[in-house]
């Protein structure tokens, strides 16, 4: 893709819901908005987090699909489910480390955010980093996120003890090589398990 | 981790794959053998067709085992059955696969909520390509034969399995349609071909992900068979029989590469397909049980079985979400995964936020 390169940001979303109504602007799920956008701890905050599919080297959406419905394109695009074959069992929707996939009854299927493949393909950036106006979903190259950002881009994570490596790059401190998600993560920080409505506690450092 | 590794178990699925594929053929065999009588109502003209549609069968077997072997899949299709012939539930169940049937596959109303000429054109390609197959694997395999009634031209006998099934007059008003009912079905594919050409060439969502071996050569495969076949009855009936001949060998041709395209193509899902049924009665009894709670928000996501059922199936492909410790990430629900992502970048960049930073 032109040296280009999908980063996501979670901590600069400012829940806009630009990119989710974007999202549904794509020719390949027309009217249907494949991003999540999470509200992070929505009593007391108004942080939010949007969650594309990473495209893993080796989905395990895929792996754990029964109907082997679910394919990656040469150029490590990991697209929704082979309409003929998706039989609708939603393996991948709670398989997904990322929680991406969603199943779709009326239509019996899974479908996915496919990095907006009509669009991609051919060289442009998908419909949600093209509206992000904070820049938390960016498609540009590993260049210009080092000349405006500090930190750097991961394409690793470890679940549990299940290592998972992907196309789409987080941005983190530098001190971070690997996202680990275990249950600390889960949990939280001690003083969250007590209360984990408490957002003044989660932004206190 | 060992349930990522292949070497060795490639040749065993190869080996189950292919017994399962030479039962099948050699049951075909069987069935073609002695469903003609022994040869005596098989006619040598179709042989051509009868050898396709055994390899055929070969192929889709073989497919079709291998299929089976990949964890998932092998999950599915057990525990579907396996609910399917509860003796407690079969009745209910019967019933069921009877309103599920008619409606995923009769009227196939799933694909007309994606959109209403993706329903036309596979529904008429469908019940094109069934009653094609109805009339002509009998009829290749000397199952079905028609003849002339003793002593009258004018009425036609037609015998399965060498035993009279009925007859009808020549100039009744069923003849033209039984004599053309192939022809019937060639102008339903080709009406379903095109609205799926139509569609293909001008939805652009269809443009950037069809592929020519997955989704072109299909359509062009049937296109191919029923032209030909139209050829055929246009040779016969317009033409006086002109390259009658050579048309006829076309149109085997297109027949037989087709037959040997289906095991291996787009055309597989046919088979692959009622596995949604099963998936249908996987739910119901998932949801007759307990349901799996979210380990982070402990609300209900899923049903108990399923989640099971998953983790199993990820210890055999060797995917390892045991958490450190206690816990397993596959308790934790798909919201709660990407909440659970935004706050780990979040703890990241506190935990290393210097005094000052500009970010």
């Amino acid at each position: 893709m032109n040296g280009l390169g999908f980063f996501l940001d979670y901590s600069r979303c400012i829940g806009c819901q630009a990119c989710v109504q974007a999202c549904e602007e794509c020719d390949t799920h027309r009217g249907r908005s494949m991003i999540h956008l999470e509200t992070i701890q929505r009593q007391d905050s108004v942080q939010t987090a949007p969650q594309i599919c990473m495209h893993c080297e080796d989905p395990i959406c895929a792996q754990v699909c029964p109907a082997d419905a679910i394919k990656k394109t040469p150029d490590g695009v990991v697209q929704s489910s082979l309409k003929p074959r998706c039989i609708g069992c939603s393996n991948c929707v709670l398989s997904c480390p990322f929680g991406v996939p969603k199943y779709y009854a009326e239509i019996d299927q899974m479908m996915k955010c496919d990095m907006c493949y009509d669009r991609t393909s051919v060289g442009k950036k998908p419909m949600c980093a093209t509206v992000c106006p904070s820049q938390a979903l960016a498609f540009t190259t590993l260049e210009e996120m080092q000349r405006s950002r500090q930190g750097h881009a991961i394409q690793d994570w470890t679940f549990g003890q299940e290592n998972v490596r992907t196309k789409v790059y987080l941005w983190v401190p530098e001190e971070t090589v690997r996202f680990q998600i275990d249950l600390v993560q889960i949990q939280g920080p001690s003083r969250i398990q007590e209360d984990r409505n408490d957002v003044a506690a989660l932004l206190e450092d | 981790m060992p349930g990522k590794e292949k070497t060795g178990v490639l040749n065993e699925d190869t080996l189950h794959a292919t017994f399962w594929g030479l039962v099948v053929a050699v049951m075909l065999s069987a069935g073609i053998y002695f469903g003609s009588r022994r040869l005596r109502d098989f006619d040598p003209a179709l042989v051509s067709y009868a050898g396709a549609s055994v390899f055929c069968a070969f192929g889709l077997a073989y497919r079709y085992a291998m299929w089976l072997r990949r964890p998932p899949t092998r999950l599915y299709w057990f525990r579907g059955w396996q609910i399917f012939l509860r003796p407690s539930k079969l009745a209910g169940n019967l019933m069921m696969f009877v309103r599920l049937f008619f409606q995923s596959f009769v009227e196939q109303r799933f694909i007309d909520r994606r959109s209403h000429s993706r329903w036309a054109a596979h529904w008429l390609i469908a019940w094109g390509c069934i009653l094609a197959a109805m009339v002509t694997f009998p009829l290749s395999f000397g199952w079905v034969r028609f003849e002339s009634a003793p002593g009258s031209q004018d009425v036609y006998r037609a015998f399965a399995g060498g035993v009279p099934v009925f007859s009808f007059r020549l100039d009744s008003p069923i003849a033209p349609l039984i004599f053309n009912v192939l022809d019937v079905a060639a102008v339903m594919v080709l009406a379903g071909v095109f609205l799926a050409f139509r569609r293909r060439a001008r939805d652009r969502g269809a443009l950037a992900v069809q592929q020519f071996a997955n989704d072109l050569l299909p359509l062009l495969l049937l296109f191919a068979v029923c032209i030909t076949g139209l050829f055929l009855t246009a040779s016969a009936h317009w033409f006086r029989g002109l390259h009658y001949g050579f048309l006829s060998q076309l149109h085997a041709v297109t027949v037989i590469f087709t037959l040997l395209y289906l095991p291996f193509g787009k055309f597989f899902h046919i088979f692959q397909r009622p596995a949604q049924l099963g998936v249908a009665f996987y739910k119901q009894a998932g949801q007759q049980g307990p349901p799996a709670v979210c380990h982070r928000c402990k609300k209900a996501f899923a049903t108990a079985m399923h989640v099971e059922d998953l983790k199993s199936v990820q210890r055999q492909i060797g995917v390892e979400y045991e958490l450190e410790g206690s816990g397993h990430y596959q308790d934790v629900c798909p919201s709660c995964r990407r909440q659970t992502l935004a706050l780990a970048q979040d703890m990241a960049w506190r935990d290393t936020r210097r005094p000052g930073s500009t970010r």
